[in-house]
């Protein structure tokens, strides 16, 4: 533990009390400085006693305090900005199996603006979190990987679980660039009609029922690459029929006629890769799923590109 | 969220810079590791889309179909080989007639010839016949990014552009000069237009 560490729970301690107390950050410092350096005391245990203190001091309930200090509370869609203390209320979504022995639990936080995935870590010594259930989360940091942001639990972090549920908006995504791949699985597919299984049948057999009398549909999976970075796209029946102008039925047909569902892939990836598109829906897992294509075949201006490399 | 964490994005790059990458490596020993062609620009490169004019085609294999296209953008001409192992790429050869606009998604190859020098070529993962309106975007896109690898090549936190002063001695002064010039060959292009309809 830093110093700096210290004195950033310092101050904020201090701000939660400075309407009530005539209490100076240093003083907090020290405080929980002895706790943690000298009683070996872990800094969430030392921030709870020094701010038990000022409470019996000011004569106040741990109800009264308010927000305050340091940590802001934020909606999840809103963290676009590493290494910042943050409080989230949050539902857990799906929790994933961790991948090192150095995480607890990994998964998917979600509120109503949206998702964010969450990685507790081992030592962080922290309950349980429960898939579905609600929690206050106070003090978590958030974290960046290739352009997506995380938040982690950790030591000094406050997990208090809400009676209540919340509804788990949907993140949106707008994607731009070129479609460079069709993926296997894309085109005339079928899907096994038991209740409540939508799986994508291989080979007439569904990996769960076996054997099965499929139902076709149609759906791509697609990569829009913006030469930056690669998205994977997934365009359901209706936003296949969008994109590439054929209907389930005349999918069916033209499969028949070849005795061969591939001939329908082929025919789409004759029309749709190697042009550009602007595709927007929700996301998930690592698909962004198709609601609005748009393809980009205005003309190009190449005027603002052609001032910046005659200026350079 | 972006795509599978393995999935290798397809840069922009002009032929004219593309057949200069001929130095290739790997960051890890793995025997699957990806191999990385070096853009003079300062970029690593395991997937190229490209957007051309197709202007020949030939079946140069012996024993089986071998086709090679050359593609063609403003700048000078990516080669592109496609046998059986790329057999949806092979069979758009065959029945594309040039001259067509191509649009092509492909990994780099370089070879080395026996006098020792190295070509640099494409193999494809798909060709598909688009039109000119695709291949203006991708001249525009193409510019901007190859302009945007000039302006951070001389970083010194750029690994890549590190890399490039240390493999080649490829001033990036005539990539630039190859942006503008494929820049103006579109404005040409829009302006004759623009004269045939007030014609």
């Amino acid at each position: 533990m830093t110093e700096t560490d210290l004195r950033t729970h310092a101050e904020d301690i201090h701000d939660q009390f400075s309407d009530h107390l005539d209490v100076t950050v240093d003083e907090v410092e020290e405080r929980l400085h002895t706790l943690v350096e000298e009683y070996k005391v872990p800094l969430d245990e030392a921030r709870r006693s020094v701010t038990s203190h000022y409470l019996d001091e000011a004569d106040m309930e741990r109800e009264d305090l308010g927000g305050g200090g340091t940590t802001e509370r934020v909606d999840v869609a809103d963290v676009d900005e590493p290494e910042q203390w943050v409080d989230v209320t949050a539902k857990v979504v799906e929790l994933w199996d961790p991948r090192s022995d150095a995480v607890a639990q990994v998964g998917l936080l979600g509120d109503e603006s949206g998702t964010i995935k969450f990685t507790k870590w081992a030592k962080s010594d922290l309950p349980e979190l429960e898939e579905g259930a609600v929690y206050d989360l106070r003090n978590v940091v958030t974290d960046e990987y290739q352009g997506r942001y995380s938040v982690k639990l950790n030591r000094t972090t406050v997990v208090e679980r809400l009676e209540e549920d919340l509804e788990v908006g949907q993140d949106t995504k707008t994607v731009e660039g070129a479609l460079v791949d069709i993926q296997s699985g894309s085109g005339l597919i079928k899907r096994c009609p038991e209740e409540g299984c939508t799986r994508v049948l291989q080979n007439g057999r569904c990996s769960e029922h076996g054997d099965v009398e499929g139902e076709f549909d149609l759906r791509i999976k697609a990569v829009i690459d913006d030469g930056d970075e690669a998205h994977d796209v997934l365009f359901d029946r209706e936003a296949t029929e969008e994109l590439t102008g054929m209907t389930l039925e005349e999918a069916k047909d033209m499969a028949m006629d070849a005795l061969d569902t591939t001939v329908v892939a082929d025919e789409m990836a004759t029309d749709i890769l190697g042009r550009y598109y602007r595709v927007t829906g929700p996301t998930f897992r690592r698909y962004v799923l198709a609601d609005e294509v748009e393809r980009l075949d205005e003309a190009a201006d190449p005027e603002a590109v052609l001032i910046k490399a005659r200026s350079m | 969220m972006s795509a599978s964490p393995s999935r290798e994005v397809a840069r922009r790059v002009f032929a004219s810079e593309f057949n200069d990458a001929t130095y290739t490596f790997k960051e890890s020993d793995d025997e699957r590791a990806p191999l990385y062609a070096l853009l003079p620009t300062g970029e690593r490169v395991n997937r190229v889309f490209f957007v051309g004019t197709l202007t020949e085609k030939e079946d140069v294999g012996e024993e089986s179909e071998y086709w090679r296209g050359r593609v063609v953008d403003p700048t000078g001409t990516f080669f592109v080989y496609a046998g059986q192992y790329q057999p949806g790429p092979a069979s758009t050869l065959r029945s594309l007639e040039p001259p067509a606009y191509v649009a092509v998604a492909g990994k780099p190859r370089t070879f080395e010839t026996d006098d020792g020098t190295v070509n640099v070529s494409v193999r494809p993962e798909s060709i598909t016949e688009v039109d000119a309106a695709t291949r203006d975007r991708w001249v525009v896109e193409t510019a901007e990014q190859t302009l945007d690898r000039i302006e951070a090549v001389d970083s010194d936190t750029n690994e890549y552009g590190v890399m490039a002063r240390e493999q080649y001695d490829l001033p990036v002064e005539n990539y630039r000069r190859d942006v503008i010039e494929a820049l103006e060959s579109l404005e040409d292009e829009t302006a004759d237009t623009e004269a045939e309809v007030t014609d």
